[in-house]
């Protein structure tokens, strides 16, 4: 009896291990890339070059972090990237028409926008169960679309914002940019509420069996519609910090920021098809590619290659994880014939 | 057991009905559950067992009828209303999470909370390991669920009832991938919780647990009620009888066939970590039945002999000539048809029409030029189709619109029409109803007098006893047991099966 249950799961099959080896990991290439660039390079590891690093890297981590909740489901939402760019443009339109209006208000203008986006994203998934990359692919071009309507060749100039707005897409704490630590702020808030809240269980076990998720009364339609109302509301953060940080808009702000928040989130170690992954992977995944971004940049490799790059480590990480579960599942099988042979 | 509520059951379940579309799952179901009682529900494969289950869990919503609990009309609109009303269920699929632990999996939606409404994992865990240790088992509650055997899968379930202290416990079959040291246990468990007054559906094939650890049972046949009684008062073969409502031998029309020259030879075949050394035969004009529990590794036998999985050693042989692994076109071109276990999946294209699947297996000789001949493939369809007396609108129909008997006849018919030596046949009857079954089970027949040989995989030990030739028992992926048809009954194929050997040594 004894035999059939006792001491059964190798080590590494307990909760949670393999994603901090998959943090650890993505830790290890990330240094890994910074030491080589700045050996190339040595202007890569000065403060100017990091800051710029990190709140490049800010934006796509906080869509990350939306993302993740999304994706976490077995959904995904494609209209973050379009997202950025309308709500940058309406904060930013708001602010060259009201030029006495509060900063903060251009935060809660921008988390509006993407929350209303996100709210219509989940109930046509949710409600009427649509499947999500439709849903959202067709969110993607109509916002495009208004964008290029509201925006109409107009381009919102930095003279137009407020300078304390500007303030925020360049000021350091203690060396940090501002951006940077309220990406921090929203990953470790997030990270914290996915670990210790029923309702951030209620997204893993959802993605992870919807039919067993719905007979333990796990309200799916509820908790999904969440998750996309929480990844827009953060996109509309992030296009109005975007806003913050470029003081410029033109109708292309955003644009393809939906695939490369994807492969950062997938790179970050989140299952594609649900249930698995966190947001601290998520934010570690952003970090790398736009790590390998800039150092493809100060290294004076062609633009091109970046894309290129971001692609192939996708691919990576994905084989990566397929042969990680085919392994365990191997070692799983072979562990369990094992014992039963005594 | 309290006095006072002696009487009174703690749940009624009064004249239900479901219907699916047309299908009509329920007729009208009745069961009365007392505190402190086991009742037994029984019933073949298709007698709405299992729908009655869905709806004490709160899954289904009844098209009529009335459910009670300690006297009190209630509407259970979903499950968290069923877990409210006291139920918790035990399914026989196991429904677990596999990228979460063990403990988040027996406590999903029901975490113990400590300040700010934030998830106590030490608590969590510590309520898991003492359900476990109650259970008797060593499972990590930290572990993940993925990669756990169905026997542990099973004990989740049991301790994810277990954790909610409901007074309603229902299991639908929850023994039928466990040992014997662990049904022990779990009827330990049940023996307890009954102490404390719980009511106690347990749903089984097995009518010796039925008999050993019940007090009352009823039983059902195509959706209606059929009878209740004390233990005490009904013998087995009544049972049987009232479960079937017909002849068995009307059932199992089996009639004993020329045995001719060996059609499949299985050497040694063994795949790491789930078969070990299988060897066995199959003649043509016989019917070899694989018996065991689930996950025995039936259906990985026929798997690693068509070639869906590859075999980590032993030699496959089909009429003298060497299957080559890992291929199931070599085994199709050998002559070997699979019909699968799972017909909607597996089986069949459910949104393509009877002429379209029948022809699946052979577009090969259906085609001209790589162009297949639209009435060449009707012509196909409708032979078979009428070779197998298939009850359908049109040809073109789509095959999800037929039942499920007459969905089993299109896969059967698309690979007859390969003109097969060896057909591996996987529950060839699961989900039929009672009078397609026996039709199936003609046609098995018809086809060994015909000189087929026939693999037949089932877990309805009245169907093997009805149909095979001879048995194979399996049990953790080896054979423990061969008998022939006189050998073997209910008792000696379940004694290979649970490993309780008793003289008859593999």
């Amino acid at each position: 009896m004894t035999a059939l249950t006792a001491g059964r799961g190798p080590r590494f099959a307990r909760g949670g291990a393999l994603l901090r080896a998959r943090e650890v990991g993505i830790g290890v290439v990330l240094l890994a890339v910074f030491g080589v660039t700045t050996l190339h390079n040595h202007h890569f590891a000065n403060a100017n070059s990091v800051q710029q690093l990190l709140s490049g890297a800010a934006l796509i981590a906080m869509l990350g972090v939306g993302e993740t909740l999304v994706i976490v489901t077995r959904n995904v939402d494609l209209s973050v990237g379009s997202v950025v760019g309308l709500s940058a443009y309406i904060v930013g339109d708001l602010f060259s028409h009201h030029h006495g209006m509060p900063v903060i208000l251009g935060f809660v203008v921008g988390i509006a926008v993407g929350a209303v986006i996100g709210a219509v994203n989940g109930f046509i998934t949710a409600a009427l169960r649509v499947p999500s990359l439709v849903v959202t692919l067709a969110m993607l071009y109509i916002i495009r679309g208004i964008d290029g309507l509201v925006v109409n060749g107009v381009i919102i100039v930095p003279s137009s914002i407020p300078n304390a707005y500007v303030a925020i897409g360049f000021r350091t704490f203690l060396g940090i940019p501002w951006l940077a630590l309220i990406a921090a702020a929203v990953v470790a808030i997030v990270a914290y509420a996915m670990r210790s809240f029923r309702s951030g269980r209620d997204l893993y076990a959802i993605g992870s069996n919807p039919e067993a998720a719905a007979l333990a009364g796990v309200p799916t339609a509820r908790r999904v519609f969440s998750a996309f109302v929480i990844s827009g509301a953060l996109a509309g953060l992030a296009g109005a910090l975007f806003l913050a940080l470029h003081a410029e808009v033109d109708v292309t702000a955003g644009t393809g920021y939906e695939l490369l928040v994807v492969a950062a989130v997938v790179v970050g170690g989140v299952a594609i098809f649900g249930g698995n992954g966190t947001v601290v992977g998520a934010a570690l995944g952003a970090l790398l590619l736009n790590t390998i971004n800039q150092a493809l940049v100060a290294s004076r490799v062609s633009a091109f290659w970046n894309e290129a790059i971001a692609g192939a480590l996708l691919l990576l990480a994905i084989a990566f994880d397929r042969w990680l579960s085919l392994r365990v599942a191997r070692r799983l099988r072979s562990a369990e014939g094992a014992h039963r042979d005594i | 057991m309290s006095e006072d509520s002696e009487g009174v059951p703690r749940l009624t379940l009064d004249q239900a009905a479901k219907a699916f579309g047309a299908v009509q799952a329920l007729a009208d179901a009745s069961i009365e559950l007392f505190p402190g009682e086991a009742h037994a529900l029984v019933g073949e494969n298709g007698a709405g067992k299992s729908t009655l289950v869905k709806i004490l869990a709160g899954v289904y919503q009844p098209d009529s009828g009335t459910l009670a609990i300690d006297g009190q009309p209630v509407i259970l609109n979903g499950p968290n209303a069923a877990r409210e009303a006291g139920i918790s269920i035990i399914y026989q699929e196991p429904t677990l999470f596999p990228d979460l632990t063990v403990a988040e999996n027996i406590f999903m939606g029901r975490q113990p909370l400590r300040a700010g409404r934030r998830i106590d994992r030490p608590a969590m865990n510590r309520s898991a390991g003492e359900i476990f240790t109650r259970l008797g088992v060593a499972l990590d509650p930290q572990r993940i669920a993925r990669g756990l055997s169905v026997a542990d899968q099973q004990i989740v379930e049991i301790a994810k009832a277990l954790s909610s202290n409901s007074n309603v416990l229902v299991m639908d079959e929850p023994t039928a991938a466990l040992t014997t040291v662990e049904v022990e246990r779990l009827f330990e468990v049940i023996r307890a919780l009954r102490r404390e007054g719980a009511a106690v559906l347990f749903i089984s094939h097995r009518l010796e647990e039925v008999f050993a650890s019940c007090q009352r049972v009823t039983i059902m046949r195509d959706g209606h009620f059929v009878r209740s009684a004390p233990v005490e008062d009904i013998t087995m073969d009544e049972i049987i009888r009232s479960m079937v409502g017909r002849d068995l031998d009307m059932l199992y029309p089996k009639t004993a066939a020329v045995v001719g020259e060996v059609v499949l030879e299985v050497d040694q075949l063994s795949r790491e970590g789930v078969l070990y050394d299988i060897s066995f035969s199959v003649r043509r004009g016989e019917i070899v039945a694989l018996a065991g529990l689930v996950g025995a590794g039936r259906s990985e036998v026929a798997r690693a002999i068509f070639g869906i999985d590859r075999r980590s050693a032993g030699v496959v042989t089909v009429r003298g000539k060497v299957l080559s692994n890992g291929s199931p076109l070599a085994s199709m071109a050998a002559g070997v048809a699979l019909v699968p276990e799972d017909r909607r999946q597996q089986g069949l294209v459910m949104d393509l029409g009877i002429d379209r699947n029948v022809a699946l297996a052979s577009l090969g000789q259906l085609s001209r030029f790589g162009l297949i001949s639209r009435t060449r493939e009707r012509d196909l369809a409708a032979t078979w189709a009428s070779r197998l007396q298939l009850k359908f609108g049109r040809l073109k129909n789509a095959v999800s619109t037929l039942s499920g008997g007459n969905q089993q006849k299109v896969v059967l018919g698309k690979w007859l029409a390969r003109d097969p030596s060896l057909l591996i046949i996987d529950e060839p009857t699961r989900g039929i109803d009672v009078g397609t079954k026996a039709e199936v089970h003609r046609i098995l027949d018809g086809l060994v007098a015909d000189g087929l040989g026939v693999l037949m995989i089932s877990s309805e030990l009245p169907e093997v006893l009805g149909m095979a030739d001879r048995i194979l028992v399996m049990r953790e992926g080896r054979i423990t047991a061969e008998l022939s048809r006189d050998e073997a009954d209910e008792d000696s194929v379940m004694r290979a099966a649970t490993g309780q050997l008793k003289g008859t040594a593999a």
